[in-house]
């Protein structure tokens, strides 16, 4: 049983002549708990489909659906919640709240949420905790490393235990060593069933995804599957 | 964490436009709070003055001659005793709805009378009620009682009489208990015999000429008195003295139109302050909202977040904007004299109004800024980052 359905996903800038076709005609499914890394050039849509398949970048034609729910037939609000409850998010630039502490970050996606505000904190507590971070909470971005803010921001995406976790280029500002950590982080909530999509121009890290979709000026050219993806269990 | 704390983080991070924004609040609700209050105090200064003008209003019997008079000057004869009011009518007067508003009412009888050889005019009065009624005057000496007269300063000097001594009244003799001191009025000419003292001497008992009200008129139109009382006094002719205190008011209520027009136009400064900079605060938030739509906030989220910063810096607005507009009334008072005491009291009704005038700013100006954050586009916001 496929969780995301693909059909024929389109996605245009501008119009006529001078359009662009940032995502054309796309089709694929995955699984639960696939773990699937998106490759290819700068400007070959990868980041375009990730919007479309993070339910903020609707696309011009075709279907998304995601565990049957038909994703932008959705309302706005339905959509935000949509957002809230199936995905999360790691951006490459971290894009933490500057104003707000570590666990305040990580309890972002909480605070529209009913729970109590012990409750919210205990979540954040246990995210943080899952990425290494426990010591860190009361700090603020400005005062944690690059490789930690990119962990928080893994906390933040996992906080609400979404079944789908979106990266685009999770490790693009990272370092080697960082970049593995963050790697190996995502190998470690892959196993525990949530579904991990990512953007990268890294093959190394790409060789932590099981399956792997090229794409080439919007188009899949390639859906190869990794018999073994390579690096999984790697130290 | 909540959307509050949020809010309150981000002011407390961007304090230069939240003071900016503050500002602007605080100009415009401290205008207004300012000039409501001088007004609301001249007009109070005023009623007190109204009432330390003594009488205004004036009860005379009906007649149906012309005065023959005019700038002090005499025409012809004075007919005093041709009609008068019965002392015992006066207590309808307690009687009219207004009667709270009622100060002091001094009747008084007058009459010609042979003062040493001269024909002078003599006025019965309660002097009880003339310490309201009359505060100008200033007594050498003290009040009459039974058998004695004070004289006004002009009717002294002609007499050539002081303190202490006796005089002839149609043939009786009364002691000068004390002179007033020149008041530009027509008491200087008269001399002031107790009200039953006058009566006996022209056998006016139980009658009276004219009747002097002091009315405090600070919540009631004069108008509506002297209706009241009219209607008491159906023989009576009653009369307002209001020229003074009307011209004032019409002057204060045409500063109050022009006041309230400044106020206008400097509440709509205030609101274009508070739009141009929460807008601004939106769009260099563009990022920001991106992450929170990203992580599954509502567009009505959004809204929350910039209306709960807009609230609290307008509810803060409003506090300081009573503080300093009341702090300016009252320096200007101070500072135009004019008699005032300088006291301006709190007021809760209008320290409530200035919150709810800052609040009504705020968030009317912080619409189009928070819809616009709250319309942003996830993705485009996204693509910003």
């Amino acid at each position: 049983m496929s969780y995301i359905i693909a059909e024929h996903l389109c996605k245009s800038f501008g119009s006529g002549a001078t359009a662009v076709h940032a995502v054309s005609d796309l089709s694929f499914r995955i699984a639960p708990g696939e773990f699937v890394a998106i490759m290819g050039e700068s400007g070959a849509g990868k980041s375009t489909l990730l919007g479309v398949l993070g339910a903020m970048n609707a696309p011009s034609s075709g279907r998304l659906q995601v565990d049957g729910i038909d994703v932008y037939a959705l309302g706005q609000d339905r959509l935000a919640d949509f957002r809230r409850e199936y995905l999360g998010f790691v951006f490459q630039s971290f894009h933490l709240v500057p104003y707000l502490t570590v666990i305040e970050n990580v309890m972002l996606p909480l605070a529209v949420s009913p729970k109590s505000g012990t409750e919210k904190r205990r979540l954040a507590a246990e995210a943080l905790a899952q990425v290494g971070l426990a010591g860190k909470a009361k700090r603020l971005p400005g005062e944690i490393s690059g490789g930690e803010k990119e962990r928080v921001a893994v906390a933040r995406a996992i906080v609400n235990e979404p079944p789908v976790l979106l990266a685009d280029e999770p490790t693009g500002n990272l370092d080697s060593g960082n970049s593995r950590e963050i790697m190996r982080m995502f190998q470690r909530l892959n196993d525990s069933g949530m579904t991990v999509i990512m953007v990268t121009h890294s093959a190394e890290c790409a060789g932590y995804a099981e399956r792997i979709l090229q794409l080439s000026d919007g188009r899949l050219t390639a859906d190869r599957r990794t018999a073994e993806a390579p690096l999984r269990g790697a130290a | 964490m909540t959307l509050k704390l949020i809010s309150l983080r981000n002011l407390m991070r961007r304090k230069t436009k939240a003071a900016f924004i503050l500002a602007g609040l605080v100009m415009a609700v401290a205008t207004v709070v300012g000039i409501i209050t001088y007004v609301q105090a001249t007009r109070h200064d005023i009623a007190h003055k109204l009432e330390q003008y003594g009488a205004n209003i004036l009860i005379v019997p009906k007649t149906e001659n012309l005065t023959l008079s005019y700038g002090g000057l005499s025409m012809g004869g004075v007919s005093f005793d041709l009609e008068e009011i019965k002392e015992s009518e006066l207590t309808r007067l307690a009687a009219i709805p207004n009667h709270k508003n009622i100060a002091a009412v001094g009747p008084m009888v007058l009459g010609v009378a042979s003062v040493e050889g001269r024909r002078m005019l003599l006025a019965g009065v309660d002097f009880k009620a003339a310490a309201i009624l009359k505060p100008w005057w200033h007594v050498a000496g003290r009040l009459p009682q039974d058998d004695e007269v004070l004289l006004g300063a002009e009717a002294a000097r002609v007499l050539n009489l002081d303190t202490g001594q006796r005089l002839s009244v149609n043939g009786r003799s009364l002691v000068v208990s004390g002179r007033l001191a020149l008041t530009g009025s027509q008491d200087d000419q008269l001399a002031f015999l107790t009200l039953a003292a006058a009566q006996q001497l022209f056998a006016k008992a139980g009658r009276i000429s004219m009747v002097e009200v002091a009315a405090l008129c600070k919540d009631c139109p004069i108008e509506d008195m002297v209706r009241q009382i009219s209607a008491a006094l159906p023989g009576a002719k009653v009369m307002a003295i209001q020229q003074v205190v009307k011209s004032r008011m019409e002057a204060l209520a045409q500063f109050q139109r022009f006041s309230y027009g400044i106020s206008g136009v400097i509440l709509f400064i205030g609101g274009l302050v508070v739009l141009v900079t929460m807008m601004g605060s939106v769009r260099e938030r563009t990022q920001e909202i991106g992450i929170f739509r990203a992580v599954g906030f509502r567009r009505t989220h959004i809204l929350q977040i910039v209306f709960l910063e807009a609230g609290i810096i307008s509810a803060l607005a409003g506090i300081l904007g009573y503080g300093v507009g009341w702090a300016s009334a009252a320096a200007a008072l101070a500072f135009l004299g004019d008699a005032h005491s300088g006291h301006v009291p709190f007021a809760p009704g209008l320290a409530a109004g200035a919150v709810a005038l800052a609040m009504a700013l705020g968030l009317i100006a912080s619409v189009y800024p928070a819809q616009m954050g709250a319309r942003m586009d996830p993705n485009e916001a996204l693509r910003s980052l």
